[in-house]
């Protein structure tokens, strides 16, 4: 038991590692979300006007209700950036290795996803704390206990991540990939609108955001944010975890891999 | 003692192209053997199968007495692998590098320290734990690789073409080096299509087309005319073209 330890320490520290030689990335994780809430809120602000629904419980700006969405967004984005270097890792062969440990092969892929989460919470703290000095502040215990639902969310995005990995051969094809899942996740989502700003629009638009699990990742976080636990969401977070590990888990398989290059 | 390494009737196809077809031979304990092939011959597949990577239904094969497809973490944790592409990460430092696989392989602290000094000393590559894989020459690299594959104490080293892309004084090196390590007693299976890097006492495996062609003692196969000679007019036929 000892050694598997071991090597979830090092994944998630090689990860971690690696995430911090590159600044860059660092740097448009906190930008995307900051451009979001600062030029676009101001925008939509007029247009939306919100009324008192749970978990809030006075009225809130256009601003507060994004600040969960842009949350899940940097975990979404993350969860496709470390699928993306799973793909990379397995061209340069550093998946090679990890492969041809003797732990089983579930562990070392949640080990993998650890890592993700990790960087990811990492990163939405951040995010977080710049929202703060912009003025944006939640209630102190709500960053507390928005840790686990971030743990899980990140954890359901990272899994779903992983399948995508197991699935695309090459880097070419990724950035194809990611356009087809995270645009229409973000945006077919409640971080932007409540759901029932969606149905004023359209019934149908309402329904597919209510089936979409980035949607449940959103109010898990939302509701965690205000002390308070959104039991449907936790069920379909939790489940969509399990379902996108076991599919990439599937997708690992060596009896169904195609040998490649790799 | 089991053998090394057990192959027992192993063929694999890629879709229609047969790629190894009913392949068998064996690696004594404390054996070098040289998996010689041209380039194709399906050396690489054979590795793949033999670490896992790849899985067939037909035919067996055994590390140390374990199966890999019945007890593939038994095998796993038998073997070292020295992939034909480098699989380092250069912004990390030789030590740094050695420590993620030996916890890869459940190593940690006061004892993976011990076994990752112990692998750099027999690579001659101690004094340069601390520099980052980045700084190293491509020799250096892969001598990196083969303590890395030391670190955990494998019963069966596999090297898949280890000295592609080395200088002539690499490869010399690192050939030296893992012959070394088969006269302390490990067993070595080195795939190459290079006739240079075996000497006339290691067994070799002849590979060409998927197909074992012969397995015997180098100084055997080469007879009068040399093993360079004996290897081309072997593949020049041998394949039926
Ligand atoms: N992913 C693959 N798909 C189809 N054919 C492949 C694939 N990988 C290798 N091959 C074919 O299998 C044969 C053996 O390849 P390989 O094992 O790489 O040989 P070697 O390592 O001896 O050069 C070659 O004919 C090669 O073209
Ligand atoms: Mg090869």
């Amino acid at each position: 038991m000892n050694g598997w330890l071991s090597a979830l320490r090092a994944i998630v520290a090689r990860e971690a590692l690696r995430f911090l030689h590159q600044r860059g990335r660092f740097l448009s994780a906190l930008v995307r979300p900051l451009v979001w809430l600062v030029v676009f809120a101001a925008g939509f602000r007029a247009a939306l006007g919100l009324s008192i629904i749970p978990p809030y419980q006075t009225y809130i700006t256009y601003e507060v209700y994004i600040v969960p969405g842009l949350c899940g967004m940097i975990q979404l984005f993350n969860g496709m950036q470390s699928s993306l270097s799973l793909v990379y890792d397995r061209e340069m062969g550093s998946m090679r290795l990890l492969m041809t440990s003797p732990l089983p092969r579930w562990w070392l892929l949640f080990c993998k996803l650890t890592a993700g989460v990790a960087v990811s919470i990492l990163q939405v703290y951040a995010f977080l704390a710049i929202a703060a000095g912009f003025g944006i502040v939640l209630p102190l215990a709500g960053y507390l206990w928005a840790f686990p639902a971030l743990v899980l969310s990140g954890l359901m995005l990272g899994a779903l991540g992983l399948f995508i990995s197991s699935t695309v051969r090459q880097l070419e094809n990724f950035a194809g990939v990611m356009n087809f899942v995270i645009f229409p996740m973000f945006f077919l989502s409640t971080a932007l609108y409540p759901l029932w700003k969606m149905a004023e629009s359209s019934r149908l638009l309402r329904d597919i955001c209510a089936l979409n699990p980035f949607t449940h990742a959103v109010e898990l976080i939302r509701f965690a944010l205000y002390q308070s636990l959104n039991g449907w969401a936790l069920f379909w977070v939790a489940s969509g975890f399990l379902v996108f590990f076991l599919l990439a888990l599937w997708g690992y398989d060596p009896a169904r891999s195609r040998p490649g290059r790799d | 003692m089991a053998e090394a390494l057990r192959l027992e009737h192993v063929s694999l196809s890629y879709g229609a192209r047969q790629a190894l077809d009913d392949v068998s031979f064996s690696v004594a304990p404390g054996r070098f053997c040289a998996l010689l092939g041209p380039n194709g011959a399906g050396k690489s597949t054979l590795f793949g199968l033999m670490t896992r990577l790849l899985v067939t239904r037909s035919g067996r094969i055994e590390i140390a007495g374990h199966d890999v497809a019945r007890a593939p973490r038994k095998a796993l944790a038998r073997i070292g692998v020295v992939f034909q592409q480098p699989t380092l990460d250069l912004d990390l430092t030789v030590a740094r590098n050695m420590r993620y696989f030996a916890a890869l392989h459940g190593l940690s602290g006061r004892a993976a320290a011990i076994r990752i000094d112990a692998a750099l000393d027999r690579l001659a590559m101690r004094e340069r734990a601390g520099e980052k894989a980045r700084a190293l020459n491509g020799g250096h690299r892969r001598r990196m690789e083969i303590a890395r594959a030391l670190v955990h104490e494998p019963d069966l080293l596999l090297l898949d073409e280890p000295t592609v892309g080395l200088d002539a004084m690499s490869r010399k090196a690192i050939t030296a080096h893992v012959h070394d390590l088969a006269e302390d007693g490990l067993s070595v299976l080195w795939a190459t299509h290079l006739v240079d890097e075996i000497g006339p006492g290691d067994d070799v495996v002849v590979l060409h087309r998927g197909r074992v062609l012969r397995q015997a003692l180098a100084s055997d196969i080469a007879g009068p005319a040399g093993l360079a000679e004996a290897f081309l007019e072997m593949t020049a036929e041998g394949g039926g073209a």
